[in-house]
């Protein structure tokens, strides 16, 4: 059995890295502008999809298509910030207004892909090509452990973009700029720093984490369709608060929580309590942490 | 300004006459001997108005699109037909009011109240799913209106009213003889069990699977579900294969049955996949390529039966010349059904729905593409099923394949 648990182990990492990287796009745009941004489940489906389109129309290396999807979805997402977020911030709408018409753009989205996919494929699912990755698991015969070669590439993946992330924002000026903006947007633009522009690249950045991760869901599960983007919305919220709002280690920390759960929920009291176990746990930390367990008070988050 | 909307509407007017001046000129040709149809057995309608609607509810968004795209294709074919080949008398049209569940069945009410109360349509097929067909029906049954279901193999569809009928044989018609055919070819002793256990068909699906395990005294080592949109199934996977089942039975809709399929041999299992009618789609085969090889799976029609009725080989070869794709199972269930609608109509003579359900209810033997077809006393479907394995890269009959292996070991 200890050849179970540690195999569960390595299902928790992959799923987790991919959580914890969707979830960290979330809480980037959360922590600068303070607005959720619910179109990034739309940014990760839309990840997938251009990878997809990439490696399977074009026919091009799986690093080609991570690479695009990234920049395509890190576009997107610049995009929506000039036409979603903010002509509404310019006129001072509530923070509640920017979260509904981020829904709405999340709608229009994955219609856009529904008739995309429709056009390309005549369906609307399509799955990546067979030989992308090798298929060969890699077997620890001692440990009785398999791990195929996707899931080892979306661990990878993941640990060196968020590693490069992490270097990013407390090591270079854009990141302190951001961190900045993020403190209080007034004192920054009294400081000299160009608010809009650190908008664009925190929203580019967010973009191309949620394609990113996108593609590596994809690269595990196989299949993409327009509505993978619905299941991992919630996880992602989940994830974000459990670790603490707008905190970067937080959100890490809160999608490899939520992997754990529902992985080890699944194996002992099967899948129809899992979803019902994370959200308790989610429930329980906003009652004893509201801030989350990595998260800050309010008046001192930068 | 207006001259140019007069040429504008002109030139998109022009190619419609155009286009079916041609089209009823090649069908013409096609006239003298429709491969399907009651013929003979009942006479050219005389009482019917020139135009007659049925409607069809199916999930043509969301993932349940696998199978509703294809259900619409299907029943616009054989509607075509019906119309080009004069079917319901000269001058008589049959048209088609679709709707989209989504897969949701609070759509599918909402969609059957519009259809039966607001259209008032002469009949309904569809819904996709059992769940949405467990919501809807009631309403088209106290309304007096015939639904029938051309994918709905849950437990239970027809019990609703003497207004709903199916198409679509029943898991419990089905998965016995597929459980106990593999049995007898694999010798299977102990099995792995997963199931989706949010949807009425897959766990249908389950129970009766269930119920065929113990008659045939075969070991379930364990049970593990999952639900409706789970895409990554490592954590069922890994408990399951580390008790070493002789094979893994799984009663899931097609999107998930592709991921567990194509997960199941990355964590190293290949031995067969025993699965429930969601696995029986080419999209399935499509998607999880050689990995699907072993998959069993029983279904109400095979593409690559070796003894096909005419009826069938005409359906493919259309439904092919029009969408450039081979119909799956669920195509040639919508198509039969739309079909069936068109002979009730045509043998009752008379756009009353009651009349209607009189003389659907009373088709027997029709050369359908699923075979022979009848219904029975409960309204479910009577015809004869095909066990499959897939092989090769194609779903075969089980048993042909087995007496192949076994010859080719002597």
């Amino acid at each position: 059995m200890d050849g179970i648990l540690l195999q569960q182990i390595v299902n928790v990492i992959s799923l987790g890295s991919i959580y914890a990287l969707f979830a960290l796009g979330y809480s980037l745009v959360f922590s600068v502008l303070g607005v959720l941004n619910l179109a990034h489940s739309a940014l990760f489906m839309w990840g997938a999809f251009i990878g997809l389109l990439v490696t399977d129309r074009l026919e091009m290396p799986l690093w080609v298509g991570l690479i695009a999807a990234m920049i395509v979805t890190g576009l997107l997402s610049v995009l929506l910030e000039l036409i979603a977020f903010r002509p509404l911030r310019k006129r001072g709408a509530a923070r509640i207004a920017q979260l509904i018409s981020s829904i709405g753009a999340a709608i229009l989205l994955v219609n856009i892909a529904q008739l995309l996919f429709i056009r390309v494929y005549n369906r609307v699912e399509a799955a990546y090509p067979r030989g992308l990755v090798p298929r060969q698991p890699i077997i620890i015969e001692e440990l009785g452990l398999r791990i195929t070669p996707a899931r080892l590439i979306v661990v990878i993946a993941a640990l060196v973009v968020m590693i490069l992330l992490q270097y990013l924002v407390t090591r270079t000026s854009l990141g302190q700029q951001m961190r900045a903006v993020a403190f209080n947007q007034r004192t920054a633009s009294l400081l000299g720093i160009n608010v809009n522009y650190i908008f664009l690249m925190t929203f580019f950045l967010a973009g191309a984490l949620g394609g990113l991760a996108g593609v590596l869901y994809a690269l595990i599960t196989n299949v993409v369709d327009p509505f993978i983007g619905q299941n991992i919305a919630l996880i992602g919220l989940t994830a974000i608060v459990l670790g603490g709002m707008g905190s970067i280690n937080g959100a890490v920390l809160g999608g490899f929580i939520v992997a754990g759960i529902q992985i080890i929920s699944i194996d002992t009291v099967g899948s129809s309590y899992r979803d019902a176990l994370v959200f308790l746990l989610l429930f329980a930390i906003l009652l004893i942490r509201p801030q989350g367990i990595l998260g800050q008070p309010e008046s001192t988050r930068a | 300004m207006k001259k140019f909307r007069l040429i504008l509407s002109v030139l998109f007017i022009l190619p419609l006459i155009f286009v079916s001046v041609v089209s009823a000129d090649e069908h013409d040709e096609d006239a003298d001997t429709p491969p399907i149809g009651f013929w003979e057995e009942c006479e050219t309608p005389q009482n019917l108005p020139d135009e007659l609607t049925i409607g069809a509810i199916f999930g043509l968004s969301e993932a349940v699109a696998v199978y509703g795209i294809a259900q619409r294709q299907a029943v616009e074919l054989a509607v075509a037909e019906v119309n080009a080949w004069g079917y319901l008398g000269e001058g008589v049209t049959l048209r088609v009011q679709f709707e989209d569940s989504a897969g949701n069945a609070q759509q599918a009410i909402a969609a059957m109240e519009k259809l039966v109360v607001e259209d008032g349509v002469l009949a309904v097929l569809g819904p996709t799913l059992s769940t949405e067909a467990f919501a809807a029906d009631p309403i088209a049954q106290e309304n007096g209106t015939v639904v029938m279901g051309v994918s709905n193999t849950a437990i239970g569809i027809t019990d609703m009213g003497d207004f709903v009928f199916r198409n679509s044989l029943p898991e419990e018609a089905v998965i016995p003889g597929t459980v106990e055919q593999a049995i007898d070819a694999l010798g299977l002793e102990r099995v792995g069990v997963m199931y989706g256990d949010d949807d009425d068909f897959t766990i249908s699906g389950f129970d009766v699977f269930v119920d065929a395990l113990d008659d045939n005294e075969i070991e379930i080592l364990s049970v593990e579900t999952f639900a409706r949109g789970d895409r990554d199934f490592s954590s069922q996977l890994t408990s399951l294969i580390a008790r070493n089942p002789d094979a893994l039975v799984v009663s899931a809709l097609a999107a998930e049955a592709v991921q567990i399929i194509i997960q199941a041999r990355e964590f190293g299992y290949d031995g067969p996949i025993i699965g429930g009618n969601g696995f029986n789609s080419p999209a399935v085969l499509d998607q999880s390529g050689e990995d699907a090889e072993g998959v069993i799976v029983g279904a109400a029609w095979n593409i690559g039966d070796p003894d096909p009725e005419p009826s069938s080989e005409a359906f493919q070869q259309a439904f092919v010349e029009e969408y450039g794709v081979a119909p799956d199972q669920f195509a040639a269930q919508a198509y039969t059904g739309a079909w069936l609608f068109a002979t009730a109509i045509r043998c009752a003579d008379s756009d009353d729905r009651a009349d209607i359900r009189d003389a659907l209810a009373a088709i027997e033997d029709f050369p359908s593409p699923l075979g022979l077809y009848s219904f029975d006393e409960n309204r479910d479907p009577v015809h004869d099923p095909i066990a499959q394995i897939v092989f090769e890269g194609a779903f075969l009959p089980l048993a042909s394949v087995i007496e192949g292996a076994a010859e080719s070991d002597e």
